[in-house]
């Protein structure tokens, strides 16, 4: 990139996004960080948390599927259903933890819901088995469904959830409709059909389309699959009516005012291009963004010196054979204002299609977070937009 | 056609996987170019509907078909391959039972719905189906139609549970179609026409999550493949600099007296603040570089072949994946 365009690309104003604003507002409740996989969405979670507790709030962190050492320094070692309290949080706030056990939150919702008789058939069914502790989906529901449970609790006065690190991160956002679809399907009513005709075979009493598509998934699936699915399904129906509602009212919560999204991104061609579908498919679902979190930003702290510049110098003293140690540091920092040109311009891309959207810009680390010590200076990163990119 | 002696012959199913972040996708892709180098024909398929291929080769969106995408060094062809899980759930339907119409039916009553929802070992099983149907696939000369299949599989974290179909649906499926068909996946899967790559960058959790994954892939009697090292930065400074400044020895006045030399700084107060500067940067690579020194030797520990590929320093693009294939050929990967 010529020293013009990049210059350029440092003038646009951006709107700066204050997490200590949104984190200090009473009326922020729930704060939800989606991003795609590897871009530090769960650190940028946690370190939300402890910076809110640090700060006053009675904050808990909902993170599923963490790194081990980050749900370490956060005194979590196993899945646990549980918020814990997180040890060595300083001043008047408090600070809980948990990760999400998607099959156990799952177990509960049926325990709560289903008559013993009903619960132990639901449970032992191998559909269910599969569907409970699968990875994709099931997280989105259960997540949700904890979110809301946490809410209702009211013992917390802000709730941060990681979301999970699916294909499409925001699967959750289409969690309660494609459960509805799902439960509203002819497929559902066809799987039904027997249980509520008395245990007839209920393919004959159908109409051809029915018939076809019986024969198919018979053949398919064979006939022991099709009759462990209708007894699931059939079981089920009962238990998914009432998380439905909850899952409807869940994604209610998610659009009001108290709920802030932070989209988390990395300054790479991939991260930011999902960062801009994150942020339109907010807007969608009119579910209020409070801005874009840019991790591992490469800055030089030599950024007066440009590559063209050091290269040139470096190509000199190596032609005069001088100074080597000057021309190897030279070339090192042209390679890092090379890399921080780079990531000017993967997040130019998403800066003119959304110039609205607050930034804040995180300085690669060379360390992953260990303690608290290091949440909490990620924390004091995220909140320090000065002098930044 | 060159003979070869590369770390990976007789594979003909490399699947790559890595943590979110790592590059997996442009790996896979680099990958393929390689092993179609000098006159082969490779399959690279991808499963998670990202469109992540046509993104990495800059081409429009990518149907469920195999078309050719690239050329190879040496002329050599390089398809590619969006599988879709519903097309490949009719592909399925007519290619063992003949039910194309059938097949629509179930889609349009929302089964390819229920398949991810209810049960994404299915899925799975659809997905991985397809992929070994196209590795053991046979022209009329009877000889395998892709001299390899490279497969853009899903993180690392899910992979084992992705390839070790046959368990996945064995609670499901304990006989049937269905079971008979993980059988037939898994026959190839976890054969040593088989290899799992994993993708990483000298960090600690990427890292992490390659040795774990390799655990799990062991534990279940999946074949491990090599280790492809992502995104490495060349060391431009000496050792005994980088060992300076590690014990706080490095004096920046030296430093000083090159930028004057060069030109770069014009009184002395500004060529101390620019080496100052400097030395701030010298720092932080040093530090990065005893980082990646000890990912390193953690990596070596897992015994598996390594390879390093280096960080494009304008990005990845279609220069760039011709610059990878041909590092992963150099060093014996392809």
């Amino acid at each position: 990139m010529s020293e013009r365009s990049e210059r350029s690309v440092r003038q646009r104003t951006v709107p700066v996004l204050d997490l200590d604003a949104i984190i200090d507002d009473p009326g922020t409740r729930i704060v939800v960080c989606c991003g795609s996989g590897g871009v530090g969405k769960t650190t940028t979670a946690a370190a939300l948390g402890l910076r809110a507790a640090e700060r006053g709030r009675s904050a808990v962190v909902l993170t599923v599927d963490p790194a081990r050492r980050l749900a370490q320094s956060m005194g979590l070692t196993e899945l646990d259903n549980t918020p814990r309290p997180v040890a060595g949080v300083e001043g008047e706030g408090r600070l809980h933890a948990m990760m999400l056990d998607m099959k156990r939150t799952f177990d509960e919702i049926i325990e709560a819901h289903a008559d013993p008789e009903r619960a132990r058939q639901i449970l032992t069914n191998p559909f269910y088995q599969s569907l409970s502790s699968s990875f994709s989906g099931t997280q989105e529901y259960m997540a949700m469904e904890k979110l809301g449970q946490l809410r209702r609790s009211g013992d917390w006065d802000l709730i941060i959830v990681d979301t999970p690190p699916s294909r499409s991160a925001l699967d959750f956002l289409d969690a309660p409709e494609r459960l509805g679809r799902f439960l509203d399907g002819r497929l559902i009513r066809l799987l039904m059909a027997p249980a509520k005709a008395g245990g007839r075979s209920a393919f004959k009493l159908l109409n051809a389309g029915f018939g076809i598509v019986a024969g198919a998934m018979t053949k398919l699936l064979g006939a022991q699959v099709l009759k462990d699915l209708q007894t699931f399904v059939s079981a089920l129906d009962a238990v998914f009516g009432g998380f439905r509602v909850r899952a409807e009212q869940t994604y209610r919560l998610l659009q009001a005012p108290g709920t802030a999204f932070v989209v988390v991104a990395a300054p790479e061609r991939d991260a930011m291009r999902e960062a801009s579908y994150f942020v339109e498919r907010l807007a969608e679902e009119r579910m209020p963004l409070a801005g874009l979190v840019v991790n591992r930003v490469h800055l030089a702290p030599a950024a007066m010196l440009s590559a063209a510049r050091s290269t040139a110098a470096a190509e000199d003293l190596e032609s005069r054979g001088e100074h080597e140690l000057t021309s190897a540091v030279l070339r090192l920092h042209a390679g890092r204002m090379q890399l921080a040109t780079r990531e000017h311009r993967e997040q130019e891309h998403f800066l003119s299609a959304h110039p609205t959207v607050p930034v804040a810009r995180v300085p690669a680390m060379p360390e992953d977070v260990h303690d608290l010590e290091g949440l909490r200076r990620v924390g004091e990163l995220l909140a320090a937009q000065q002098g930044l990119g | 056609m060159r003979a070869r002696d590369t770390d990976w012959d007789g594979v003909r199913l490399h699947v790559v996987t890595g943590k979110g972040g790592t590059g997996k996708t442009t790996v896979a892709a680099a990958l393929a170019l390689a092993l179609a180098a000098d006159g082969r024909k490779v399959l690279l398929v991808e499963v998670e509907g990202r469109q992540g291929i046509a993104q990495v080769f800059d081409l429009p969106p990518l149907p469920y078909e195999e078309r050719k995408i690239a050329v190879a060094p040496g002329g050599g062809d390089v398809y590619a391959l969006a599988i879709d899980p519903e097309e490949a759930m009719l592909d399925y339907l007519e290619m063992f039972y003949g039910m194309r119409r059938a097949g629509k039916a179930l889609t349009k009553m929302g089964v390819v719905d229920f398949a991810t929802t209810i049960a994404p070992g299915f899925r799975d099983v659809l997905v991985t189906g397809k992929t070994s149907e196209a590795v053991r696939r046979k022209g009329k000369d009877g000889r395998r139609v892709y001299d390899a299949v490279v497969l853009d599989a899903p993180p690392t974290g899910r992979i084992t549970r992705f390839l070790n179909v046959t368990n996945e649906v064995a609670g499901l499926a304990r006989m049937g179609p269905i079971k008979n068909h993980a059988d037939l996946v898994n026959g190839v899967v976890a054969s040593p026409e088989t290899a799992v790559h994993f993708v990483t960058l000298l960090e600690e959790m990427p890292v992490q999550e390659t040795l774990d994954g390799l655990d799990e892939l062991r534990a279940a009697g999946l074949p491990p493949g090599g280790i492809f090292t992502n995104m490495v930065r060349e060391s431009l400074l000496p050792a005994s600099v980088l060992d300076d400044v590690g014990k706080d020895r490095f004096d920046p006045a030296e430093l000083a007296l090159g930028l004057k030399a060069s030109g770069l700084a014009d009184g002395s107060s500004d060529a101390a603040a620019v080496a100052e500067a400097l030395a701030e940067e010298i720092a932080e690579h040093a530090h990065r570089t005893e980082l990646e020194r000890r990912e390193r030797l953690s990596l070596a520990r897992a015994g598996r072949p390594r390879y390093e590929l280096p960080l494009l320093a304008d990005g990845v693009d279609l220069a760039g994946l011709y610059e990878l294939a041909e590092s992963i050929h150099t060093q014996g990967a392809a």
